[in-house]
Formats: C-alpha cells, structure tokens, sequence
C-alpha cells in the first residue's frame, strides 16, 4: 500500500512540479496590459477558468509584451504564466509555432520530436498530459493567444 | 431532519453497497468512492437488470400494437408510472407524467402552465440557490411574457431569507418555483411554510425536486404543493427519464407542450383532440427503458424504506461535516440548520479543480466547480467549490478516504 501511495504521490508530484505550483502561487506579467494592440478572453466553461490575455506587437511582428489576469486552477494560471515569459520577445510565428508544439504535445503526450526540446521551462507542462481531464486547463491560455493574434472577437473557450 | 452523530450499527443498508456493480471497481489503482450522487447516483443491480431484460424480452412500442410484446411493454411502462405515484404519494396516476427529466418537467410547466397567464408587469419568485434548470426556463418565460424574475435572497449559511420572501410575495407574484433541496449547499427549504404562504395568496408552488427525491420520503399531498419535479439518474435510476407530478384540475386546465402521436385521441386536418391526462404530455414514443428502469429503482428504494435511507445518510453526512471540519484550512460552503447529505467545501487556497485531480489520483469521486448553480457560487465569491454527496450505498470509509486524500493534497500544494 505504502508503494502505491509513493507512485500516486510521484505522478501527482510529476503534475503538481514545483516550477507549476510557483507559477501558480506567483503568476509573472499578472494584470491588464494598457498599451496592448492585442487581447483576448479564454473561457473553460467546464471548471470556471476564464483569463484575459494582452500582447504587445511592434511593427515587425513581434510581441514586445504580453501580460493575463482573471482566475483559475493551478495549471491553467501556471501555464498563463509560462506563456508570458516564454513569448515575450519572440516573432509571431514563433509564437505560434510554440503553441502548437505544447498543444500538440498535450494532446499526444509525443515528446520525442526535436521540436518540443525548444519549449525549455513549458516543459514544465508535460505531465499534464498523464491528466486528459486537465489538458483544457493547460492549453487554455495559449488559445486565446492564438485567438488574440488573430484578433478575433469572439473568446476562445476550450469546448 | 438533522440526524445525531450517534454509532447507531446500520448493518441492513450498510449491506447494500453489494447492490451496486460500478462500485466493485478500482479507479486509478484504487477501490472506487463514489461521492458524486448529487450529480447522478449509481444504479442498483436489480436496475440495471430490469431495464436488460425488458430490452430482450419485451421491447416494442407502448399504447399501440394488439400484439404481446407491445403489451408487456405498456404494462411495464405502465407499471413504472404507478409505482411512482405511490412513491410520492400522488392522488391520482393522471397527475404523473413522464418526461425527460427535472429539466423538461420545468419547462413544461413554465411554458404551458405559466406562458398563457402571465402578463406584463406579473412576476415569478425564484430563490438564490436554485439549479440552472430552475433559472433559465423563467427566464425564457419572462422574456416571452414581458414578466419579471424576482431572485429571494439567501443568507451566509445558505438559506432562504424567509423575512425578504414575505415580503416579496407581493400581489404582482404569479408563480414560484423552488428548489426542494439545494443541489450545491445541501439546504433543505422549509417548502411547507412557503406553500402555506403562497396559498393564503392563491399563487401556485412548482418544487424542484431533483435533489429531494434521492434523499427523504416525499409525500405531493401532504407537501400541498402544484408540481413537483425530479428526474431518474439521480434516485438509482437512469439517464434521461424524469417525472412531473402536477395537480390533475391544473394539468387539466393546461395546454400540451409538444404535440406528436401518443397525445391525441383524433387528427384530423380540422383539428385534433388531446389525449386524457397523462399522455396529453406525453408526445411521441417516450423513453420506456428508462421509464421501466425509474419504476425498478422506486421498488429498490422502498425495499429499503425512505426514512432508512434518510436516516443513514443524516449520520454520514453529520460524520462527513465532523471530519472535514477537522482539516485545517477547509471552509465548508452550505450549513444550513436542516441539510441533505450534500457538503460543498474549499481547502486553503487550492482551486477545487486541482483537488477534484488530487482525489481522482486516489480513486475518488467528487464534483467541482459550479455546480450548475453559477449565481450561488457568484453569492458566495467563489468560482466554484468542491463537493462530496452522499448517497444510501456510501459510509464511513469512503469519508476516512476522501480526508486522507484532502490531507495529501494539503501536502502537494503545501
């Protein structure tokens, strides 16, 4: 019983990293972005998440800032987080490619390509794939970046 | 209602756990505990077979066919709908009628009872803790009618702030619609006195029954109120089956909801004339499986006897709110003086979605979030809670479990 308890602890512990629950406690770039040419609302209806995302864009295409607020559970605040720190700076499509990697990984749990070795610190984020009921969670907010982007009115939910 | 933490042995329904085949499993390495009922309960055995054998043996359609099957199908069918009338003690087997659920048992009544009396500047009285099912079908109706919700208060423990219902229960109030029990705080509202107020005023009293149902005996006479509405999954039944009960002279008085075969008496292009009560809202062929399967779960229920069921689930629930409130940081949402066995809960800081992950991870079943009950998490500031609800097959182990869990998730999010 004791070993089962360690594994549990250990996969919840592979959820639940530490890098996770820090983003989670002190989420990076929180509040509005009044400068933002950018923005979006991400909604899970499911579980209540609802997130707001500014960006920045210069004129080259390049997201100078970006910055959330609004509430959720610990992955999908963790990984609005992540998000901010890892884009800002990056291209537009970079961005986007970022996106669809995670996502794609996810969804897959394929961690093999040489891709996702460029995701660094989102690969925080990879346990959550052991979660099917969490993957909304996480990729909550790098749907309504992508919403964002293209600048669309409606918000992004994960249904 | 509140029953005493006493150690009383339920040995009779403790053995009733045996009933239940989903609750033989492991879930995540784990032996399953099942504390989600208040969303949909497990069937019994004797269900789940009732509804296989009328699927082999004697399916066809009901009030229709000259030959056996069909029959033994609308005696089934039939059947079901009177033991249900004795299982809430209605008048009459014209006053049940079978829907899809609490939902459309609503909607009928907000749509064929209430839509053609009600005028411009009329009002319905609903409560703040009502289920979405019992918020939206009256707003629809206001919308269509020009009338307006009026939403009763609550107070910090979760009930009815009676003084402010009296007083709303003004002449311009046409219609209430409550909840019997709260499905996110538990609550159980003092409906008797409601309805007593609202007959001095001659304004009909529709109960959501949905969370009711599961959890006391429920007599429509004695409660003296119009409608009462609850569905299947949640009293050991299936999905996709509910009942309205309504007093015969009102649903008499009524329109049909839908129209479609099985409701009429004669069609023709000149006009058509309704069926008798209850098939006038009974449109189409109906859900006889699960109809079949509700009248399985009633006889199962009452093999046991509601106050039984009451009764072990009052001691669970007392164990349950004594446990949790052992834990530090846990803040139990809904105490009011008379509850059913519903607790919803927050721990510290932890967002109840991650603790709903934490406890599936033990093999354990609770709901989080907002409960379809968004304006009662708004009244409270939450996004959402955590909850454990009880039911007649679950007992102490399963709430030892559920804190042992709650204490490891303490431990990760520490």
């Amino acid at each position: 019983m004791t070993t089962t308890i360690n594994r549990d602890n250990d996969e919840l512990r592979d959820l639940y990293r530490e890098l996770i629950l820090d983003h989670a406690r002190s989420p990076r770039h929180f509040g509005k972005l009044h400068a933002a040419t950018h923005m979006a609302r991400g909604i899970n209806p499911l579980c209540g998440d609802r997130l707001q995302l500014f960006l920045q864009l210069d004129g080259d295409q390049r997201i100078t800032e970006a910055s959330f607020e609004g509430s959720g559970c610990a992955i999908s605040v963790a990984s609005a987080s992540l998000l901010t720190d890892t884009i800002i700076g990056m291209q537009v499509p970079a961005a986007l490619e970022v996106s669809s990697t995670l996502t794609e990984q996810l969804r897959t749990g394929d961690s093999g390509d040489a891709e996702s070795a460029q995701l660094g610190k989102l690969k925080a984020l990879f346990g959550v794939h052991e979660f099917p009921a969490r993957v909304k969670c996480a990729t909550l907010a790098w749907h309504a970046m992508n919403s964002a982007i293209r600048n669309s009115a409606t918000p992004a939910t994960t249904e | 209602m509140q029953a005493q933490p006493g150690r009383r042995p339920s040995s009779t329904i403790e053995n009733r756990r045996a009933d239940f085949p989903a609750l033989q499993q492991m879930v995540n390495g784990h032996p399953l505990v099942y504390l989600d009922s208040a969303a949909s309960s497990q069937m019994p055995a004797a269900v789940i077979d009732t509804i296989a054998n009328y699927q082999r043996q004697d399916h066809a359609n009901v009030h229709r066919g000259v030959h056996t099957l069909s029959h033994r199908a609308t005696d089934a069918y039939e059947g079901a709908r009177d033991k249900i009338r004795a299982f809430v003690n209605a008048a009459s087997r014209s006053e049940i009628v079978l829907t899809s659920g609490t939902t459309e048992s609503i909607n009928l009544v907000a749509q064929s009872y209430c839509r053609p009396l009600l005028r411009a500047g009329d009002s319905v009285l609903i409560s703040h803790l009502e289920h979405h099912s019992n918020i939206v079908p009256w707003q629809l109706l206001c919308e269509q009618t020009g009338a307006v919700l009026c939403v009763v208060p609550i107070d910090n423990a979760g009930q009815l702030d009676m003084q402010a219902l009296t007083t709303m229960l003004d002449d311009s109030v046409r219609f209430i619609a409550l909840a019997h029990v709260s499905n996110a705080l538990g609550s159980i509202n003092p409906v008797k006195d409601i309805i007593s107020l609202a007959r001095q005023k001659d304004v009909p009293v529709l109960l959501d029954g949905a969370q009711g149902v599961p959890h006391m005996a429920i007599d429509v006479q004695d409660l003296d109120c119009d409608f009462y509405a609850f569905s299947g999954h949640k009293m050991l039944g299936p999905t996709g089956v509910g009942v309205l009960y309504g007093r015969e002279f009102l649903l008499d008085a009524m329109p049909p909801y839908q129209g479609g075969g099985d409701m009429i008496l004669e069609v023709s292009f000149s006009g058509t004339t309704y069926n008798e009560l209850p098939y006038k809202f009974e449109a189409g062929t109906p859900n006889i499986s699960g109809v079949v399967g509700l009248g399985a779960a009633v006889d199962y229920l009452q093999s046991i006897g509601m106050h039984e069921v009451q009764r072990h689930e009052q001691e669970l629930l007392a164990y349950l709110m004594d446990e949790l409130q052992k834990i530090p940081g846990i803040r139990l949402i809904g105490t009011a003086a008379q509850k059913a066995s519903v607790q919803s809960f927050m721990l510290d800081d932890i967002h109840p979605h991650d603790l709903g992950t934490i406890l599936d991870h033990q093999g354990i079943a609770i709901r989080t979030g907002h409960h379809c009950a968004m304006p009662v998490m708004q009244r409270f500031g939450l996004p959402g809670t955590a909850r454990a609800s009880l039911s007649l097959y679950n007992n102490r182990d399963d709430i030892d479990r559920l804190v042992a869990a709650l204490l490891q998730a303490k431990q990760i999010f520490s």
